[in-house]
């Protein structure tokens, strides 16, 4: 199966969606969070100075894992404001 | 009749619930947006003792969201002023105020006395700290943080086997320049509304066990569109490591946010070199409180600094400080663009960590 086909949704929150200028994206070509991370920073480069936290179809993830086909991405920030 | 008989008589709740409430103590740390409205339901709740820990004072800005706050009450200890309206409301709960911020001087002999800990504080270093003090001590945490419109939700449980923290989720703060300051980020009260509840919620939930709690899950909650998005994560031994393993390390460790590139003191520093020519300098806006009572205190805001820092010019070492020691360290670097060569320190943790080293002496009578 051609993976340049893959599909994947991403979820933003917090400044990654004003950054992303979206709360939903789809991105294609994607089957490792690395590939996640290369093209996130090549499409919005202001990510690079952000820290976040990476969940695939809602599960915490660490580390350069596998992304299934039509898995769901949520990049999240940490909020501190009270 | 009691004033708890519609949570006697509630499907799934009842009174052995009721009971444990009323055994039960919460530490709210920090009366703020999220802390007001967490004292309001767990007060109302029964919840049996609450420690409301804040070392701010009221100011004009709060009140938009700061519910348990009016006009008479600027100027004046947000612990005191709380605890006060809950005496006069309630006789059955045991109020407490503790005038302080949270530091690892006092953190572990305080949140030793409660059951549970709530964070409502407003900045990373502080919630890192009440993090790590949980995991020592093994008690419950719940977690609330907002961003503009948005919220998240945390519940940690050190005691259960296998019971995550927030580490497990982010290791490591965000550097100090990556965080939005502390006054310039919108909110509207509705929204530390909605996840101050939503907290208090989770609160009666681990007291209770009434229902299942969000341990081992984020919550994120979105009050543009009422999305909500829950994740799950575990535990990482791994990530334990960086927690502080022994008490005495914890009250060793320093939990200010720093930026590599940017010379920082803490107070007792700062404050002996004002001898020599050196000035400190509060660049906060006029209305923020509360003022460091010392005669050689310069106010320079920082939307004026670049255009008067030639007034910086004719002193020796220049130190800054704001609230919590996140705009201080921007402006030591907006201020070393314009006067290279020139000494300029950020004070670590603001008027925030000045006012916490005060209660500190005075405690331990020095």
């Amino acid at each position: 199966m051609e993976t340049k086909e893959q599909k994947i949704t991403v979820m933003a929150f917090g400044m990654i969606a004003e950054k992303i200028g979206a709360g939903q994206i789809q991105l294609s070509g994607i089957s490792t969070i690395e590939d996640l991370q290369t093209t996130l920073f090549d499409q919005f480069p202001d990510l690079k100075n952000l820290k976040f936290s990476i969940a695939v179809n809602k599960q915490l993830v660490s580390g350069n894992q596998t992304i299934p086909e039509g898995s769901e991405i949520a990049l999240l920030p940490p909020f501190s404001g009270g | 009749m009691s004033r708890f008989e519609r949570q006697h008589i509630l499907t799934g709740f009842g009174m052995e619930a009721q009971q444990k409430l009323q055994n039960a103590s919460v530490l709210v740390i920090g009366s703020g947006g999220l802390g007001c409205p967490v004292l309001v339901y767990l007060a109302a709740a029964g919840v049996g003792k609450i420690g409301i820990l804040d070392g701010d004072v009221v100011s004009l800005s709060n009140l938009n969201r700061q519910v348990l706050f009016g006009e008479n009450d600027i100027g004046k200890a947000k612990a005191v002023v709380a605890a006060d309206y809950f005496r006069k409301k309630y006789s059955e709960i045991e109020i407490l105020e503790i005038t302080e911020f949270i530091t690892t001087a006092n953190a572990l002999e305080i949140m030793s006395e409660y059951d549970l800990i709530i964070d409502g504080t407003d900045n990373f270093s502080t919630r890192y700290l009440v993090n790590d003090a949980c995991v020592l001590l093994k008690k419950p945490l719940v977690f609330g943080a907002i961003y503009e419109h948005e919220g998240q939700i945390m519940v940690f449980n050190s005691a259960k086997a296998g019971g995550t923290n927030y580490r497990d989720l982010y290791p490591n703060p965000p550097a100090a320049s990556e965080i939005p300051n502390c006054n310039e980020t919108g909110v509207l009260g509705v929204l530390p509304g909605i996840i101050g509840v939503m907290m208090a919620t989770e609160a009666i939930k681990v007291l209770t066990g009434y229902a299942e709690s969000l341990e081992n899950k984020i919550l994120f909650f979105n009050s543009l569109n009422y999305q909500t998005y829950t994740i799950d994560f575990n535990s990482d031994s791994e990530l334990k490591k960086l927690i502080p393993d022994s008490f005495e390390s914890f009250r060793e460790k320093d939990y200010s946010l720093s930026c590599e590139t940017i010379p920082s003191v803490d107070w007792e520093f700062a404050l002996s070199q004002l001898n020599s020519d050196s000035i400190i300098v509060d660049i906060r806006e006029a209305s923020e409180m509360p003022k460091l009572q010392r005669a050689e205190v310069v106010y320079l805001p920082i939307s004026r600094l670049l255009q008067e820092s030639k007034s910086l010019l004719a002193s020796g070492e220049v130190f800054l400080f704001c609230q919590s020691g996140i705009r201080s360290l921007k402006a030591v670097a907006e201020l070393q663009k314009v006067l290279p060569g020139k000494s300029i320190y950020s004070i670590k943790g603001g008027i925030a960590a000045f006012l916490s080293t005060q209660k500190e002496s005075n405690r331990y009578g020095n």
